[in-house]
């Protein structure tokens, strides 16, 4: 009885704590929900499922080649007799791992240099001449240049598989950090101005303190906005520089990949071009709606209505 | 204003500039050799001589203030030429391709009309649909259109064009063989049977496109009809007792297209951009595919112009971007 009394005061003294709030507010999102959920099951099918899914993404077997769905391959086999829902796990694995990772170099640029162009106003001015320069660069031609021109020299001195991964996501990352430096350096100029910003320096704060402690905090929810939308940004970027041929090699599946190899036999068997596309289709939606939710969430003059 | 413009323009020079040096650094840079390709059974001191009259002889400054040279005053000259039939005398050097050895300019002023139509049509296409569904689903937020509107873009914007673009010939080329999958860019258009082959031909790239540009601007106007639709100045209008459909079309539409009409512009060059990908599906060779074959084959001169020339079309598109933002809403004033 007591215990209840106690437990049910506990639910109540803490219903506004802003974590809960947003949890609150993002449940109210249909699509935010599911897209999560979907976006988890993906994670887990790509992390676990090559152990379960015991057949080798590289086994060739010629005699079972071009093969339409079967109990034994649930998604048929390819040209080489490779099994396609094997490949799909190995592949998401590589793209999924390649938007991270990308996302997360993206993410750590743009909040660097939004953060220090705010804070500190004498090189913001150049900063921000420097993003207005990336901004004017036409992305997608160079990312192509770079790649052909640099992969050869990265696939000698780290082998062709961790190669390309370092030049695919330090390349996705490098241009595609301007839009979270322009969000957080106005973020955090607005956040320069206000009272708690003036206190902490009247108490003698250094800069370096009063950033981790007070600016990096509160603009938290821009970077989450962004980092959802980089996930998504870089997923597509890695499967068109795949799907242009100028991506991973054709042994190492990835989503974007598999497509391109697929769209050779696209007369012969037009539904192996299916699978490797809803993956993609699906897996960039859901990160969508996450984003949609999470900005929904994390709005304080919506989450009060 | 027109200060403001006259600012932008002269500031625009040193911005492109510095983006041709660093491209062209990139290039350089990048460890790629131009005789990598030809027969092995060349000799060392041959290759030499090729490299050299490919120009690949001389310092890095130099071989850049060449270009620049070739790029912004020889072609230019030429075009003048071409267009008023001037004459200005002399054997000027121009900016050669590597792989065909014929001037770049040329080739890409080849390549242009079959980008615009694609490209160009898909685009006016997508502002067409987008317009009218953000108008509606902003005015019946959260009815079944709405939800629709808003499930339909955001599929728009998160399917790749690369992945619809082989949907739609999966559906229509392969399975029922309405249109055909790949862009025959010799047709002539003489008659109403051409005229049928090319409209054809055009639906499914147009299409691809145009679900991904509606997608993006649909939004953008839903969001931007929605901020004016609670302002007081709709209330006013609609307590003069002017009909509720002219509040919408006039009153709202005029001011929430301000944003929209800049987003429109500053997508264009993007447009470019992503055309590089719908070329390569339906194999239309436009300056997308002229770019990944030059990439391919490591032909520098081209790389660069193209590169450059999409630089140019962004930053003179933001330039115009800002420019209509100004001129459409007098409370934005530069100078």
């Amino acid at each position: 009885m007591t215990e209840t009394t106690i437990h049910s005061l506990q639910g109540d003294q803490d219903p506004s704590s802003p974590g809960r709030d947003i949890w609150d507010q993002f449940k109210t999102h249909r699509g935010a929900v599911l897209g999560l959920g979907f976006f988890i099951f993906i994670i887990l099918a790509v992390a676990f499922g090559p152990y379960i899914w015991g057949i080798d993404a590289q086994f060739i077997d010629i005699r079972a080649r071009n093969q339409g769905p079967s109990l034994l391959h649930p998604l048929g086999t390819d040209q080489l007799g490779r099994d396609t829902l094997a490949r799909l796990l190995v592949g998401g694995r590589v793209s999924l791992s390649v938007g991270i990772v990308a996302m997360v170099l993206s993410l750590f640029l743009g909040t660097l240099i939004g953060v220090v162009a705010g804070f500190f106003s004498w090189i913001d001015g150049l900063l921000m001449r420097l993003t207005d320069l990336f901004l004017a660069l036409p992305l997608l031609p160079l990312l192509l240049v770079i790649i052909m021109l640099f992969r050869d020299t990265l696939r000698t001195a780290f082998g062709p598989e961790t190669g390309i991964f370092i030049l695919i996501v330090f390349v996705i990352g490098i241009t595609s950090w301007m839009q979270a430096a322009r969000i957080v350096r106005g973020d955090v100029l607005a956040l320069k101005e206000q009272e708690f910003v003036l206190a902490s320096r009247s108490v003698g704060t250094p800069s370096r303190r009063m950033i981790t402690r007070h600016i990096l905090p509160n603009i938290l929810s821009p970077i989450l906005v962004s980092a959802t939308l980089g996930i998504a940004n870089a997923i597509i970027t890695e499967s068109v520089l795949s799907f242009l041929g100028l991506g991973f090699p054709s042994d190492f599946p990835t989503w974007g990949r598999l497509l391109f190899d697929s769209t050779d036999y696209l007369q012969q068997y037009p539904e192996r071009v299916i699978w490797p596309g809803l993956a993609i289709s699906l897996t960039v939606l859901s990160v969508n709606y996450i984003g949609d939710g999470l900005r929904d969430a994390l709005d304080p003059r919506i989450r009060g209505r | 204003m027109f200060n403001y413009t006259i600012r932008r323009l002269l500031l625009a020079v040193p911005t492109l500039l510095l983006i041709s040096f660093l491209i062209f650094l990139l290039l350089d840079l990048a460890p790629s050799d131009p005789t990598a390709n030809l027969p092995l059974t060349i000799p060392p001191e041959v290759r030499e001589k090729i490299r050299i009259s490919l120009g690949l002889g001389e310092a890095f400054h130099i071989r850049f203030l060449l270009w620049c040279k070739q790029f912004f005053y020889n072609e230019t000259l030429n075009i003048l030429e071409q267009w008023w039939g001037w004459d200005f005398g002399g054997d000027r050097l121009r900016v050669l391709s590597w792989q065909t050895r014929s001037p770049v300019v040329d080739t890409i002023v080849q390549r242009i009309p079959q980008t615009l139509w694609v490209v160009g049509m898909s685009y006016i296409v997508g502002i067409l649909i987008a317009v009218p569904i953000g108008i509606l689903s902003a005015y019946k937020q959260y009815s079944w259109f709405d939800q629709i509107g808003t499930f339909v873009s955001m599929v728009g914007y998160s399917v790749p064009t690369f992945f619809t673009g082989v949907l739609v010939i999966v559906i229509f080329s392969v399975w029922l063989g309405w249109f055909p999958s790949i862009y025959d860019t010799t047709l002539v258009v003489n008659d109403w049977s051409s005229f049928l082959q090319q409209v054809k031909q055009m639906i499914m790239p147009v299409s691809v496109l145009a679900l991904y540009n509606a997608a993006q601007i649909s939004r953008f106007m839903r969001a931007s009809m929605l901020d004016n639709l609670n302002q007081d100045y709709v209330r006013t209008a609609r307590a003069k007792g002017i009909r509720e459909r002219s509040v919408i079309l006039v009153h709202v539409l005029r001011n929430s297209l301000i944003p929209v009409v800049t987003v429109i512009a500053l997508g264009v060059p993007q447009v470019f951009g992503g055309a590089i990908i719908t070329e390569q599906v339906f194999k239309v060779n436009g300056l997308g595919q002229l770019l990944i074959i030059a990439i391919q084959a490591g032909d520098v001169p081209t790389v660069q112009t193209l590169t450059f020339i999409f630089a140019v079309l962004i930053v003179f598109f933001n330039l115009i971007a800002d420019v209509l933002y100004g001129i459409l809403d007098p409370r934005i004033r530069y100078d």
